[in-house]
């Protein structure tokens, strides 16, 4: 099959999905029409050429497919054919595919389930790619997906758009699972493990539609923004399998043009929309893309913008990425005044991050006996091969002189 | 976050259940795995053989010693494992509550390292 048939069937099949459960199918069902569709396309189209409206095409024969299984399992009751209507023409509209998206990551299913669903349904990745990509056997993603599917049917969620009131919160759903399907391939794509990486590519694919979608949603235009310009520096990041720090990357790596798209976004997101953490994370990540150099970094009002970010989500985390930022703005005594607050923190307790900010910023103050014992303590705690063998190395620098 | 539930055991203990108390251990067991696969976070896992079966390998200069008997002497011994894929830390301790030996020795949770990580 053709690459060009091939995405053309991966952009169409989500659509054809949605209109299935739009005639009220389970979501078993439905995927196996569609499946069946998908099939039929990739059998004849190659041969007979793509048809005029290929989506039309695919959501009639996808439509066609369930009835004929609706009609064998009356039959199979022994009820009478049950009378469908399925001559009005079918308009799948971005409306339906917000909806498949929300369906997909609604708040009652795990957050892996609602990750898994979400990249079969609406990216159209198979069972096989999200295995792989997550690192787990096909039978165990296959387990999640069904699993996943069974709660979406017994948990009588529905293929409708949420209620006006419950808009909001179930958008943050959906960007969290975006966000953690970004997170997992942008986590991975230092070394050689391809299949996670591309992950980034389709949590940006997804982003992208979205923010079609809901283009005047300020949040999904952050988040698209967010991915874009933390994955510019993707090229930048690793050196052979080794981690490179932000302020050692060879900037001229990268990529200039997903740097444009990205400040154009939050630009534009941060004018006209309600300001959330997405959009702060994103003008962050601009304004260490827009540096020439590490030294030019507009430290004053990164601190400034993580101030912001603290307000609008508070968490440990935010509080240690504020703590590098003050010290870069201010000197290395005044970031770890700000770190002083975290070690009661359950949240940070056992988590490495907290001795790496530490171990850096005591490094900056001059004291490298510290400094060695923080990064090996960190090293200790990670459960990450790279960011181990990066703390280990920041400490054999320092024992070395 | 994929997490090795080792679950440590004192055969000698094992030894004193009645027959009714091992199989209803062994039910908890299947009904526990049974569960974990369904929600599509178990990879891998089983009982191992008693710790008299190990055989341990060293090798030294090149040469390999092969011998009869575990590494370490000890009362307790590793039984058996889980290998589970989850979402966090605390719902791997969740599932280490559950497992039956739990309760009368000890299971340890020890994340798997990654290979992947984030620049700062």
């Amino acid at each position: 099959m053709s690459a060009l048939v091939e995405g053309l069937l991966r952009e169409l099949a989500p659509q054809a999905l949605t209109a299935v459960l739009r005639y009220g199918a389970d979501f078993g069902a439905a995927e196996d029409a569609v499946q069946e569709a998908l099939l039929a396309a990739a059998v004849q189209w190659p041969g007979e050429g793509v048809p005029d409206n290929p989506r039309g095409w695919l959501v009639r024969v996808a439509s066609r497919k369930y009835l004929d299984w609706r009609r064998r399992e009356a039959a199979r009751l022994c009820k009478e054919a049950e009378s469908v209507e399925w001559s009005r023409p079918v308009e799948v509209d971005h409306c339906d595919e917000l909806t498949l998206l929300f369906l997909c990551c609604h708040p009652a299913l795990s957050r892996p389930a609602r990750v898994a669903l979400t990249l079969r349904a609406v990216g159209g990745l198979t069972t096989e790619e999200i295995a792989r990509a997550f690192l787990v056997p096909e039978r165990t993603m296959a387990q999640r997906i069904t699993r996943a599917k069974r709660q979406v049917a017994t948990g009588g969620l529905r293929f409708t758009p949420p209620p006006p009131h419950e808009f909001a919160q179930r958008m943050d759903t959906v960007l969290e699972v975006l966000y953690l399907v970004f997170n997992e391939g942008y986590a991975a794509s230092s070394g050689v493990e391809v299949h996670r990486a591309a992950l980034t590519g389709e949590a940006i694919r997804l982003a992208r539609q979205l923010h079609r979608m809901v283009p005047d949603n300020a949040e999904a235009a952050g988040l698209l923004a967010l991915m874009l310009l933390v994955d510019a520096r993707s090229a930048a990041r690793s050196d052979g399998g080794r981690l490179v720090p932000l302020r050692e990357q060879d900037r001229s790596k990268w990529d200039a043009g997903r740097i444009a798209e990205g400040i154009a976004l939050v630009e534009s997101a941060l004018r006209d929309g309600v300001v959330g953490p997405y959009q702060v994370q994103a003008a962050i990540a601009a304004l260490h893309d827009e540096a020439p150099t590490a030294e030019d970094t507009d430290w004053l009002q990164i601190v400034g913008l993580y101030e912001v970010l603290e307000r609008l989500s508070p968490g440990p985390v935010v509080r240690l990425n504020r703590a590098v930022a003050v010290a870069m703005a201010d000197g290395p005594h005044a970031g770890l005044a700000l770190l002083a607050g975290l070690d009661d923190d359950p949240r940070l307790a056992r988590h490495h991050r907290l001795a790496a900010v530490r171990a850096h910023l005591v490094e900056l103050t001059g004291d490298h006996a510290r400094a060695v014992e923080l990064y090996r303590a960190a090293a200790r705690a990670t459960a990450s091969v790279p960011e181990r063998d990066y703390l280990l190395g920041r400490a054999d620098r320092l024992t070395r002189g | 976050m994929k997490y090795l539930l080792l679950i440590q055991s004192n055969p000698a203990n094992w030894a004193t259940l009645t027959q009714s108390e091992q199989d209803g251990m062994m039910t908890e067991y299947r009904a526990l795995t049974q569960e974990m696969v369904e929600s599509g976070e178990h990879l891998d896992g089983g009982p191992l053989t008693d710790p008299q079966t190990t055989r341990t390998v060293r090798v030294r200069d090149g040469r390999a010693e092969v011998t009869d008997g575990p590494f370490a002497e000890s009362k307790e011994y590793l039984a058996g494992y889980y290998l589970v894929d989850v979402e966090s830390e605390e719902r791997a301790v969740e599932l280490a509550k559950r497992i039956p030996d739990a309760r009368f020795n000890a299971v340890e949770v020890r994340a798997v390292m990654d290979m992947g990580g984030l620049e700062s």
